[in-house]
């Protein structure tokens, strides 16, 4: 991408060589640190609203898109058709893109806002909350996120390998993850076989004898965190039969019905799916014959996992039994002195993503596990921007990131047009980090790079009838763009 | 931004394969972009054939008004049985983010509100839409997902709006925390 590439190319640019003069001394250079969905949903909100503006966006993995590719369960590739428009953005003569490039370590925040009039930070929430309890540490737990890693192939997650030995597993979390996990744990092979899920996961999951999954949460069925549509796929899910307890449902058609239209019609269908005894249905003697099956479980609050008597494995979770305080979304669950254990071999808790501090220099909240921001503007660090997750919470789906993505890059543009962000001095964008990078030996991946990557993972995918196999190795994708 | 040509293919082709993979009966009601696609694809009865569209006059066709967030009014052309998201993305109409899982039911940022009186004619709704419009942004009596309306002739000259992105819609939906 040489300087004012795309005024030369377009010949019949108007103003031809005076504004390409004044769009360089001009151009804003502006940084994102991440390329998740937050990411390239700002810079493409930020190039499409501004005529000069130029965005480098930089990725700690040398693959780009995050959590689309690393958190977006293999058989939703729908989700994934917003790759094609990041792809686009990514393509633009305005836009760049830097993988395999760690920042923090490789190059500071405070480097970044030297060589950019503006850097927002994007880089998601990369840590999970933990339960806090004994026997967290016992083989046999894991977390819900290191589990989605493992077969999304996300490399740091690679030698998770977990044991799929038992029969009943136990997900702690009432959210989309924990349904996402519950469902690839419970799908007939052959639909996942057609997905991008990696090889090595695929295998395990052929040789589970995982057949039960109980969903846990600690409060009750008005304060569900997942959506519908996921809810209503894995009811619909072939060879699997939902395990709903009628009477927690019970009175609950009146009480939603003056809430708002979501959670009513969720609602609603846990009902529905409750009461149906399994003759009702169309589908009865396929849900007879389901050999596998799920169910939620309500005000359960997790105290210890249970070891085998040699102590080293799970054997079950010990729970206090709740009841709640208050109602709706703010309702609190409180112990009521009763406990229950449940025995499973497998434990996942998906009780939460967590963002982490990035740099010394910029503010952190860590109650709260995000970047103190209004509207994305980072509170006591002008020039320095936040959105997505770190700026939110993990929260939300596709269409909440791509929101607030576009509320930062307003943002951006508005301090821009203020003049708040002052673009009188020209910044030297990767110019000049490219050259700190190469002092430390740290080598960038280009977009075009990864063409080559994704090219090859669509190649291997394609013998097998799937629409990629992804490479999990990162050494092995440095290879093979010749790094 | 908008989408070039070859996205359009990847998008048909895309939306081709959920449509013909989904095994639910109801999710395969009446998909806009994707009961096209897939109809193409599988030579299945659809009410033009390649050819007959293609000769259709510029008379056939159905104008489209949208009003967009900024008040800005985008009028494009459409052939019967296009859904609202292939006028937006044929006609390259700027609209922020509109359309992001390209028209298979995975999203709501394709969210467009009706006049009352075509609201009333349109196709019944699915659970499948009626999901996804739950996580829409500005939800209002009139609204559909653009993917999943199709064209008719007695649509010519209509209005639909654009939702405004509202702030307080935005914690509604959690995706991981735990309840």
């Amino acid at each position: 991408m040489g300087p004012g590439g795309a005024c030369w190319r377009g010949g019949g640019v108007p103003g031809g060589f005076k504004r390409w003069l004044s769009s360089q001394a001009r151009a804003p250079r502006v940084c994102v640190v991440g390329s998740g969905p937050a990411g390239f949903y700002t810079a493409q909100h930020i190039l499409k609203h501004h005529d000069l503006a130029r965005v480098d966006i930089y990725e700690k993995l040398p693959v780009p898109f995050g959590l689309v590719r690393f958190g977006v369960a293999p058989d939703h590739p729908e989700v994934k058709n917003v790759i094609n428009t990041f792809t686009h953005t990514a393509r633009s003569d305005r836009c760049a893109y830097y993988g395999n490039v760690t920042v923090g370590r490789d190059v500071t925040v405070g480097e970044l806002q030297q060589a950019y009039h503006a850097v927002v930070l994007s880089y998601g929430a990369e840590d999970n909350r933990v339960l806090g309890i004994p026997g967290e540490n016992l083989s046999g737990v894991y977390s819900a996120r290191a589990f989605v890693g493992w077969y999304n192939g996300l490399p740091e997650n690679q030698d998770l390998k977990p044991d799929l030995s038992c029969e009943t597993a136990l997900i702690l979390g009432h959210g989309n993850v924990a349904l996402d996990v519950a469902r690839i744990l419970l799908s007939p092979l052959d639909l996942l076989r057609k997905t991008d899920i990696t090889d090595s996961s695929l295998a395990a999951l052929a040789c589970s004898k995982v057949k039960r999954v109980w969903l846990v949460g600690r409060r009750g069925p008005l304060q569900v965190a997942f959506t519908i549509k996921e809810l209503r796929e894995m009811i619909n899910l072939p060879g699997a039969r939902p395990v709903l307890d009628p009477a927690d449902f019970a009175g609950l058609g009146n009480a939603v019905k003056d809430a708002p239209r979501p959670r009513k019609r969720l609602t609603e269908l846990m009902i529905k799916t409750a009461s149906e005894k399994p003759g009702e249905k169309t589908v009865a003697a396929q849900v007879a014959a389901a050999a596998r099956e799920w169910g939620l479980r309500f005000q359960r609050s997790p105290q210890e996992v249970l070891p085998t008597a040699d102590g080293r494995r799970a054997r079950g979770v010990r729970m206090a039994l709740t009841q709640l305080e208050g109602s709706g979304d703010s309702a609190k669950a409180v112990p009521t002195g009763d406990v229950e254990e449940l025995e499973c071999g497998l434990v996942l808790s998906s009780i939460g993503y967590q963002s982490l501090p990035l740099d010394p220099a910029v503010p952190f909240d860590p109650q709260r596990g995000i970047i103190p921001n209004s509207s994305g503007r980072v509170e006591g660090a002008p020039g320095l921007y936040c959105s997505g997750w770190v700026k939110r919470g993990p929260t939300g789906v596709i269409i909440t990131t791509m929101n607030d993505s576009f509320d930062t890059a307003q943002s951006v543009l508005e301090d821009l047009q203020a003049g708040v962000l002052d673009v009188s001095a020209s910044r030297e964008g990767f110019g000049a980090v490219g050259s700190i990078l190469r002092s430390r030996g740290v080598r960038p991946v280009s977009f075009s790079d990864w063409e080559k990557i994704d090219a090859a993972e669509v190649a291997r995918g394609k013998a097998a009838g799937k629409p990629r196999e992804k490479i999990v190795d990162p050494e092995e994708m440095l290879q093979l763009i010749g790094h | 931004m908008a989408a070039p040509g070859p996205l359009r293919l990847l998008r048909a082709a895309a939306a081709a394969r959920r449509w013909l993979l989904s095994a639910s009966p109801a999710a395969g009601a009446r998909p806009g972009r994707g009961r096209a696609a897939a109809a193409v694809a599988v030579g299945a009865a659809r009410p033009f054939g390649l050819s007959a569209r293609a000769a259709l006059s510029s008379e056939d066709k159905i104008t489209v008004h949208f009003i967009n967030r900024d008040g800005d009014k985008l009028t494009a052309k459409g052939k019967p049985g296009d859904s609202l998201l292939d006028v937006v993305v044929d006609n390259n109409l700027d609209i922020d983010g509109f359309g992001a899982c390209e028209g298979t039911l995975a999203c709501s940022t394709c969210h467009l509100i009706f006049e009352d009186h075509i609201f009333e004619k349109l196709d019944a709704i699915t659970d499948e839409e009626m999901d996804m419009l739950d996580l829409a942004y500005g939800l209002t009596e009139t609204s559909r997902l653009g993917c999943q309306i199709c064209l008719k002739k007695s649509m010519n000259d209509m209005t639909v709006r654009v939702p405004e992105a509202v702030a307080d819609a935005r914690q509604s939906i959690d995706m991981s925390k735990n309840s």
